[in-house]
């Protein structure tokens, strides 16, 4: 299988004034199209970082970052932007949903950057919402909705413009363990049944147990299974 | 701890959090800078206009008019009514041994604006008691007229007003030319005009008749006695009017209308700045929801809290409202201002008094206590409880 | 508009604020409707009811100095005059000098003529004609001291008085006229000019002011020069102008009411800019998270800049909208109340208006919108 992701000796670091924080060092990634990656390590290791890179929010200061056969690192945050709302999805650990728009509204928030009619938006947004479980509630606020609803609206909008790939960063961290379980539960029927591959961020070992490959961050670097500890 | 301590220490702490909302409590204090500054600016120019019309009369004079006329523009004394004047008990006596009388006659001269346009200017011709009748017209510049000769003398405020009226410029009137030979000030309307010899006035303009006399009287009391002996002839269809009283009646219309504009103008400025003051103190308790509740759970009564957001919206009020009434005060403070008709026109300088910036303060915490009070009792009954969890 | 939801949905986050906020541009906006249409409204009173064909000639002096009736016939000759009538001023009161009525003396069927908008039922005209102390007066007078054709009524002069002495003339109503446009009040009085120039005691032979029909309004200027130029360097220099610059002179006269207007509607914008731009930056403030949201699902920068932009546009331009609304309500009342016809509000106020609220909105949201446009994805996920 191809990789979907690939990404060669990429470095990243955050400067506040004078301080330099170098956070990724020559880091190297790939992952398979259909894989379901869990990305675990310790607090402030380089997770979120290295997920927005995937996910297209940032920028490399050096290195090779190709996502769904695009160069990120040579994309203009415009065209940037453009690529995000074609090929990726993202779930957030605080939902991150708009309270003043029901579920429906907020679901079909990325179909509005489409050429789709309103009608067609409609249809995506209720078969997304009707996949993760939720058709009922579509009229529903965020504030009407419990955290692990919220977090299916949430992903719901992640699969409404249908992309390859889904970025998720500790998705689970807001929710008791049982409802933690019905959503990677979610996530591991969207990767088998739709073939969506799946990069996510947890700390929790259970939640990572849900993936089909497990890599653990530490100090910016890649490092295999069995030589990491976990945190 | 006492209620006042309490109210101390709340307060204190909001006035101290001011600084990091700094936008909001700007909304507030430009919001009644508007309101007060407007306030101000107009009720600076109507008391300015009404002081110059009103110091224009005192008690101590009397006006003689024609029976129906409303101005002294409009009004002509027969010579037997002039005589009858002149011999009426109560009037002063000038060091001359005169009756203190000026008869006076009014015309009227279109004149170049400094501005633009043509503008009236009335021009008085006055007799030669004139000046003891009115010693507060006072020669700051030249020399009197002298009667006979075609020369008159002009206010300081026409002078601003109009274009070319330095002494030794010349002025066309009916039939003739005349110089201006001085400047007078008289702090009251007669500076916005010119004063000319009544009887060359009259000769000059081909007519037998002045309009109105005015009258020193030994006291004001003597009024009623001179008013008696003047209209005891009905057939000199004349009336005598208290000057403060004339003048309060050439004013009133105008200020009436104003006064009317400048309410309703503020009245709406005060409700917008009212709704400002809602609006920002409304979002100062909701981002301090957390700093207040954890107030009141730790033991704080509603009182501090209530006083507090009242003493804090208040307090911006009154600094928006001195900063407005500055701004007024620095822009408009001393201007000149004009007012006409097609016969005259009156230039005064607005004033600022100490009694406007008193109304704009007592506006400025009305304000600040009304917007205050719903976002206070908002705040006050805050459950502790929602409010801490919302962290 | 798809981003139509999205837009509102922002604009009601905080429902109270921006009710507030929409209330105080409201109050703003209908205080500028009323003021500024006060100042247009006068002009376009002016525009409607007055014509530049009718040129009025006064004493250069001053409007108070008389001109000789003599000069009736040399004005008559000029070439592209079409009647000239004399104007006499009567200062007119009713029982009381507070009740001033517009009175004046003219030439009564040329007078007519001159003023198409006035209506007379041709038999009143004709019994006007006859009667020599006849007045014809306005229904609105007529019906406010309950006068009617054949009464006698006595009329005060503030002004004049009679050979006799008196300064009450006492005149029979012949007629009540009115004005065609129903709006405008119709509430003068006209007699008989001879009459009025052969009883009274001084001034005989002269007129405040001749009032000049012409044929052709493009010769309206030129033919006021030529009516200046026959008494040029004589003891009554005269000043002719066409009605509408002679109505517009006269509010001029009154003082800078402009200016005044300006400035009162200037410090309420300005005050009205700041909280409206301390609104919407505090809701962009409290919404950057979602704003980032939006980012990560591929909206540009651009667009979430827009998307603040089209908040404060429907905020400032709805409430503009219905400020100016009730301005327009009140405008007529408000008009009638000064004593001017009921006109409606006039148009370039409404458009200036409108300016003015997407002036503001777009000054008031500029700065949040940038902060929306500038603001990095990855910090405002993390809430740095
Ligand atoms: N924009 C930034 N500016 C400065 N420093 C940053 C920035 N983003 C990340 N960092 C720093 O980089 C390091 C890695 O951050 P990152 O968010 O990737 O950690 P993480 O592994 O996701 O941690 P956590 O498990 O706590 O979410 C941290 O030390 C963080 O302080
Ligand atoms: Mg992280």
């Amino acid at each position: 299988m191809a990789a979907i992701v690939s990404i060669r000796n990429v470095l990243k670091g955050y400067s506040r004034g004078k301080q330099r924080v170098e956070v990724l060092h020559g880091l190297d990634l790939d992952v398979e199209e259909g894989e379901f990656l869990a990305l675990m390590g310790p607090s402030g290791s380089g997770k979120t970082t290295l997920l927005n890179l995937i996910g297209g929010l940032d920028r490399p200061d050096k290195g090779e970052v190709v996502v769904v056969g695009e160069r990120l690192d040579r994309l203009s945050s415009g065209r940037l932007a453009q690529w995000r709302a074609r090929n990726v999805g993202f779930v957030f650990q605080f939902y991150n949903l708009l309270p003043v728009l029901s579920a429906e509204r907020n679901v079909e928030v990325p179909l509005l950057l489409t050429k789709l009619s309103a009608k067609e938006r409609k249809r995506r947004v209720h078969a997304a919402l009707e996949l993760v479980g939720l058709a009922d509630r579509a009229k529903h606020k965020p504030t009407e909705l419990s955290g692990g609803q919220q977090q299916r609206v949430a992903i719901a909008r992640a699969l409404v413009s249908d992309p390859v790939l889904l970025v998720c960063d500790e998705p689970t961290g807001d929710l008791d363990r049982e409802t933690s379980d019905s959503i990677l539960e979610l996530l591991q029927l969207l990767n088998r049944e739709h073939g969506k591959t799946i990069v996510m961020v947890t700390h929790d070992p259970k939640a990572a147990g849900y993936a089909s490959r497990r890599l653990y961050v530490d100090k910016g670097v890649l490092v295999d299974r069995t030589m990491g500890a976990a945190a | 701890m006492s209620v006042f301590k309490q109210i101390f220490a709340v307060t204190g702490m909001n006035l101290k959090s001011v600084p990091q909302r700094l936008g909001s409590s700007f909304v507030i204090v430009i919001g009644m800078a508007g309101v007060v500054g407007v306030l101000v600016a107009i009720g600076a120019m109507v008391q300015a206009l009404g002081d110059t019309l009103l110091s224009t009369g005192s008690e101590n004079r009397a006006i003689v008019l024609r029976n129906g006329a409303t101005s002294e523009i409009s009004s002509i004394l027969s010579p037997q009514a002039i005589a009858t004047i002149m011999n009426a008990p109560g009037i002063a006596r000038t060091p001359e041994g005169d009756a203190a009388v000026t008869t006076d006659m009014i015309i009227a001269v279109n004149l170049e604006k400094k501005d633009g346009g043509l503008g009236a200017v009335a021009v008085r011709g006055v007799s030669p008691q004139a000046f003891f009748v009115r010693p507060e017209i006072e020669l700051v510049e030249g020399r009197m007229f002298e009667p006979g000769l075609h020369e008159l003398i002009v206010g300081r405020n026409a002078q601003l007003e109009h274009e070319g009226l330095e002494v030794g410029d010349r002025i066309e009137l009916r039939n003739s030319v005349w110089t201006i030979v001085g400047v007078f000030k008289s702090g009251n309307s007669h500076e916005s005009g010119f004063l000319a010899d009544v009887d060359t006035l009259i000769s000059a303009y081909q007519r037998t008749q002045v309009s109105s006399a005015t009258v020193l009287l030994t006291s004001p009391g003597a009024f009623d006695e001179l008013e008696a002996a003047i209209t005891a002839d009905p057939t000199l269809d004349v009336q005598v009017l208290r000057e403060p009283e004339y003048y309060r009646g050439q004013s009133e219309e105008v200020q009436a209308i104003l006064s009317i504009v400048t309410t309703v103008v503020a009245g709406i400025m005060a409700l917008g700045a009212l709704l400002a003051a809602l609006n920002s103190m409304y979002t100062a308790v909701s981002t301090r929801a957390v700093e207040i509740a954890t107030l009141r759970a730790i033991g704080f009564g509603s009182a501090g809290v209530v006083v507090s957001v009242l003493v804090e919206t208040m307090l911006l009020a009154v600094v928006g409202a001195l900063i407005g009434a500055a701004a007024a005060w620095l822009l408009f403070g001393g201007n000149t201002v004009s007012m006409g008709n097609q016969v005259s026109t009156l230039v005064f300088q607005v004033r600022m008094t100490p009694s406007l910036l008193g109304i704009g303060i007592v506006l400025a915490c009305a304000v600040g206590f009304v917007g205050g009070l719903p976002p206070a009792i908002r705040a006050s009954r805050l459950p502790a409880a929602t409010a801490l969890r919302a962290v | 508009m798809k981003y139509f939801p999205l837009i509102w949905a922002g604009l009601w986050r905080k429902r109270a604020r921006t009710c507030l906020t929409a209330l105080s541009i409201v109050v703003a906006f209908s205080l500028f409707g009323i003021m500024r249409g006060v100042t247009a409204g006068l002009n376009d009173a002016i525009a409607e009811f007055t014509s530049e064909t009718r040129l009025i000639t006064q004493s250069r002096i001053n409007i108070i100095e008389p001109l000789p009736l003599a000069f009736l016939p040399r004005i008559e000759s000029i070439d592209g005059v079409t009647s000239v009538v004399p104007y006499g001023y009567f200062g007119g009161y009713y029982q009381e000098p507070r009740n001033q009525i517009n009175t004046a003396a003219v030439y009564i069927d040329e007078f007519l003529e001159m003023y198409p908008e006035f209506v007379l039922p041709q038999e009143q005209l004709e019994a006007m004609m006859r009667t020599r102390t006849g007045a014809i007066v306005g229904r609105d007078l007529a019906e406010r001291f309950g006068w009617k054709i054949g009464d006698r009524i006595p009329l005060g002069s503030t002004i004049h008085t009679q050979r006799d002495g008196s300064s009450v003339w006492e005149l029979d109503i012949v007629g009540i006229w009115h004005m065609r446009d129903e709006r405008v009040e119709s509430d003068d009085i006209y007699f008989h000019f001879d009459y009025f120039d052969e009883s009274r005691s001084s001034g005989n032979g002269t007129v405040a002011v001749f009032m000049t029909k012409i044929g052709d309004v493009s010769r309206s200027a030129e033919i006021a020069e030529r009516i200046d130029a026959l008494f040029a360097n004589s003891p009554n220099e005269t000043f002719t102008q066409n009605e509408r610059d002679f109505a517009l002179a006269q509010i001029e006269q009154l003082g800078d009411i402009d200016f005044f207007v300006n400035a009162i509607v200037g410090a309420v914008l300005f005050t009205l800019l700041f909280m409206t731009g301390n609104t919407m930056m505090q809701s962009v403030r409290e919404r950057i998270p979602e704003l980032a949201v939006l980012k990560t699902y591929g909206y540009r920068d651009a667009g979430v800049a827009a998307l603040v932009l089209a908040e404060a546009l429907i905020l400032c331009a709805g409430a503009g909208l219905l400020g100016l609304g009730i301005a327009a309500a009140a405008f007529p009342s408000v008009f009638e109340a000064m004593g001017v016809v009921p006109l409606p509000l006039p148009g370039s106020v409404v458009a200036i208006g409108l300016a003015a609220a997407g002036f503001l909105a777009f000054v008031s949201a500029l700065p949040p919108a940038l902060r929306a446009q500038r603001l990095s994805i990855v910090d405002a996920l993390a809430a740095r």
